[in-house]
């Protein structure tokens, strides 16, 4: 898919040349085409992370196999987690955020547009130099290798002893670039949320969106920045004759994973909380009621984003740690629980007593619900450092954290994309295709991901290319390959209905959800001013005040 | 008296795992293994009271699920759109602090049963003091293999790590000392004991109590390179007496027994010895693992083949052929020369 596909029809598009269209959305700071920008790159992404994930799969498929060798299994698992988490899901959350925020908001823009480009642009080349290892890993030789170090990368296995060659280097520079794009994109999101509401919006009276994605941003400068000064003590390792992760010469391999992790598990929620932002815009509008418990799901949130940068080193319960600190540890990750279980209730309470109606976004948000219970409760279980000394990078944890990602965040994404493709193209997309998404993905996910966590409580590490005959893991392993073939049918299905809707699609109109927050005030697209006036709200749902003034929102808030 | 008791909370166990959470519960039969490598099946100290704490935690989640997830579907069902609906809005509720503050104190309670259960179990093992009468290991990760030394003892071998039983009566529980010559690893033995990293320059250890004796499976659960997936654990828990023959017999020379052979000659003259050591020759490498009682041992490329003369002279051959990735260089032998060398190392016993 082309950025020039996705651009929405105006009246004077026709009249433009082609190569002056492009140059529109290249030099662009309009909020709305950049977040379309990082949307359709991140779906590019997605599809070649997936085409390592099936590798990936099809060479676990049975025991011994010898679909590809070690050495590609490796740069395919590195590569496709590093993908998927900076080159897909924070681009595509980052996208609807730039997107939605000014809408919601009552803006026009963000407070930083030059910023925002900027950012998206460095993230876009952040990508672009990962997959460049490709090409140019071995230096002059022109023949490269994608990293081999796995999504954390571990020291020592980054010294210069152990990677030889650029890939690791590629590595550490592609995230390093695509860091100062997502700090640029953070502060922006921070400033346009404190300083560009509308009259009337105050913090209590933002949707539950903004919150959630403010919060997000505050992760996201708190734990990315450690991650860049990670990177950047690794490059001084690497070529300046630094010691910080050379255990050969004194240097400590225990404070990389430290780096890592203070910034790794933030990211997961980072990552989490703008799909429960999605969530909370979703389930109110398809059960017809507002968000049960408003103040206490933003209470919740910023406790979650609190909690979430003191629980780090449950990711390092078996490093050997002392009692201590592992006891530590599992309070602080049981801790986070309870907020995030509060959140589950709210989202209950607020189907509890309205009229569902499942339409393809709901579907999703639904699913999302019951899969984020179940992949909440095996982070409990992982959260018992004892349970997780066994546990602990076995395939159960891969299991755990693809529940997460993928039946928490992916369904809330999927959701999102169908919810607001209206408000972007203008067209309504095909529910039967969208419902047919929904069950090819919900099955595949299922086969996949349940099944998964069995190797795991049967002894299968991860990151291994192959394993041994007779542990009892081969049935399981055959049934979570058979998953993923659903799954990426059931996306290619999700892709050819926005392309369908895109071109054949009916209109829309500007409020198909009989929604209530300001984006479906303006057009579907909205134009480039996005309000032709300043919208004032008195309420957190403005819209229900304008269409029910007998008896707006703002007499019980 | 203490197994009987441990075996009863097992049976126990078992069943309340049975009621929680069927599908686990096949696979958490102690006497037969669904899998050489099942963590519900514990044959050793601290995974038999890592087991007893995860099944409180099975218990505990699979309550919660059970009750969030049957809330979940009631709503989903009762609360959906019928065909015959007027059209009107439903109730518009903002909330309550009522229910908001009791389904945040009980699952405070939860939280706090969890953590004091689990802070137990974290005690009991990390805080566990070293007996006079244990046997001492150290354990050092390589690429892609493992050193096993016994200080104590005078014994250095290599990818078949052998410890003695520890009966109730007599305990002779074994401590594991890890440390990593290259990258981190971990050994991870899932019916003896939770994993621990072996991280170089960062020495750790880890207890283990087995109560069985068997062969127990496991390997490297921390990614260490090119062949992580074939750097196999396999720990032989014998009888004392068992144990200790074995002991006696690492002792002996196993040198003398093709000294002056061509095959001998072959070794000593080629790379083989910067990396491998013969006690009792001129080959003191440690680069790889020492050969001295090669073929004691089941196995060759740790674990990743059987110690037959067809394997090893494959292996010398082409390393790669077996475990591709793998140090080890292929020496570029003749036909002859192999032979001869193969049936050298089938000397060291």
């Amino acid at each position: 898919m082309s950025t020039e596909s996705i651009a929405w029809p105006s009246t004077e598009a026709e009249s433009r040349s082609f190569v002056d269209q492009i140059h529109e959305w290249v030099a662009t700071v309009d909020h709305k085409r950049l977040g379309i920008l990082y949307i359709v790159y991140a779906l590019l992404f997605l599809l070649i992370g997936g085409v390592e994930a099936i590798v990936i799969r099809i060479q676990l498929i049975r025991p011994h196999n010898n679909f590809v060798s070690p050495q590609v299994f490796n740069r395919m698992f590195t590569m496709h987690g590093t993908t998927m988490i900076f080159f897909v899901i924070m681009p595509v959350l980052f996208g609807f955020a730039n997107y939605l925020i000014p809408l919601m908001i009552g803006a026009r823009d963000m407070a930083f547009p030059r910023l925002n480009a900027f950012s998206f642009w460095m993230m876009a080349f952040g990508g672009l130099l990962l997959y460049f290892s490709l090409v140019g890993a071995n230096g002059l030789y022109g023949a490269g290798n994608a990293p081999d170090v796995g999504w954390f990368a571990y020291a020592p296995l980054t010294s210069q002893t152990f990677s030889l060659g650029h890939s690791t280097d590629f590595w550490t520079l592609a995230l390093l670039v695509s860091g100062f794009g997502s700090i640029g994109t953070a502060i922006n999101i921070i400033a346009t949320v404190l300083c560009m509401r509308c009259p009337g919006m105050t913090l209590a009276k933002m949707p539950l969106f903004a919150w959630l994605n403010l919060v997000m941003a505050g992760l996201v400068i708190l734990c990315v920045s450690p991650l860049t000064a990670a990177q950047i003590m690794l490059l001084v390792d690497r070529y300046l004759g630094g010691h910080f992760f050379d255990t050969q010469a004194g240097g400590s391999a225990v404070i990389w994973m430290h780096f890592f992790w203070i910034f790794g598990h933030p990211e997961v929620y980072v990552l989490v909380l703008p799909a429960f932002a999605f969530a909370s815009e979703i389930i109110p509008v398809f059960s017809r009621k507002p968000i049960f418990g408003y103040a206490v799901m933003v209470g919740a949130t910023v406790a979650i984003g609190f909690i979430s940068m003191s629980v780090w080193a449950h990711h390092m319960f078996t490093v050997g740690m002392s009692a201590n600190a592992n006891t530590f540890f599992v309070l602080s990750t049981m801790a986070i629980a309870v907020p995030t279980g509060i959140k589950i209730f709210n989202w209950l309470a607020t189907m509890w007593g309205g009229k569902i109606e499942f339409k393809t976004p709901m579907l999703f948000c639904i699913a999302f619900l019951f899969q984020f219970l179940l992949a909440g409760l095996t982070g409990v279980m992982l959260s018992v450092a004892p349970f997780n000394w066994q546990l602990g990078n076995s395939y159960f944890v891969v299991a755990h954290f693809h529940y997460v990602i993928v039946g928490g965040i992916l369904f809330c994404l999927f959701g999102a994309f169908y919810y607001w493709f209206p408000k972007m193209s203008g067209k309504m997309y095909s529910e039967t295709l969208g419902r047919l998404h929904f069950w090819l993905f919900f099955i595949g996910f299922h086969l996949t991901f349940d099944f998964m966590h069995i190797p795991g409580l049967l002894g299968m590490p991860r990151r291994i290319y192959t394993y041994e005959p007779g542990r009892g893991w081969d049935t399981w392993n055959f049934i979570v390959t058979v998953g993923v073939f659903f799954q990426a049918i059931a996306i290619l299905v999700f892709l050819g209905n926005l392309l369908w809707s895109y071109y054949r699609g009916q209109t829309a109109g500007n409020d198909p959800w009989d929604a209530w927050t300001l984006e479906w005030s303006t057009n579907s697209p909205p134009p480039a001013y996005n309000f032709s006036t300043t919208p004032t709200v008195r309420s957190r749902r403005p819209l229900w005040d304008l269409k029910h003034p007998d008896d707006p929102d703002w007499n019980y808030e | 008296m203490r197994s009987q008791g441990s075996n009863k909370w097992r049976v126990l166990g078992s069943q309340i795992l049975i009621c929680v959470c069927g599908s686990v519960a096949a696979f958490a039969d102690p006497a037969a293994p669904f899998s050489p490598t099942n963590i519900f099946s514990p044959a050793s100290a601290p995974a038999d009271s890592i087991f007893g704490l995860s099944l409180f935690v099975l218990a505990v989640t699979g309550a919660i699920f059970l009750v969030v997830f049957s809330l979940l579907l009631y709503s989903v069902v009762k609360f959906r759109k019928r065909q015959s609906d007027d059209g009107r809005e439903p109730p518009q509720v903002y909330g309550s602090n009522q229910v908001e503050l009791a389904w945040t104190i009980i699952p405070v309670l939860i939280v706090v049963a969890l953590f004091m259960a689990t802070a137990r179990v974290i005690a009991i093992v990390q805080k566990q003091t070293r007996l006079d009468n244990a046997i001492e290991v150290v354990a050092i990760g390589h690429q892609f293999w493992w050193e096993y030394r016994y200080p104590a003892l005078g014994v250095v071998t290599a990818n078949e790590l052998h410890i003695p039983v520890s009966d109730d009566h007599h305990p002779t529980p074994t401590f594991i000392r890890l440390l990593s010559a290259d990258t981190d690893h971990s050994f991870w033995v899932p019916r003896l004991a939770g994993k621990t990293d072996l991280i170089p320059n960062h020495p750790n250890s880890m207890w283990i109590a087995p109560h069985q004796s068997g062969i127990y499976l496991g390997q490297c659960a921390q990614y260490c390179g090119t062949q992580h997936a074939k750097m196999l654990l396999r720990v032989y828990v014998q009888p004392r007496a068992e144990f200790d023959r074995w002991i006696q017999q690492q002792h002996q020379s196993s040198a003398v027994n093709g000294a002056g052979s061509p095959g001998q000659r072959i070794f000593e003259l080629t790379a083989c010895i910067n990396c491998h050591t013969v006690r009792g020759t001129v080959a003191n490498g440690r680069f790889g693992p020492d050969l001295t009682h090669l073929m004691s041992r089941d196995t060759i490329a740790a674990g990743a083949a059987k110690n037959t003369a067809e394997n090893l002279r494959e292996w010398i051959l082409n390393p790669d052929l077996i475990k591709p990735g793998s140090l080890m260089p292929a020496m570029q032998l003749s036909d002859q020369d192999l032979d001869a060398l193969t049936a050298y190392l089938e000397t060291l016993r």
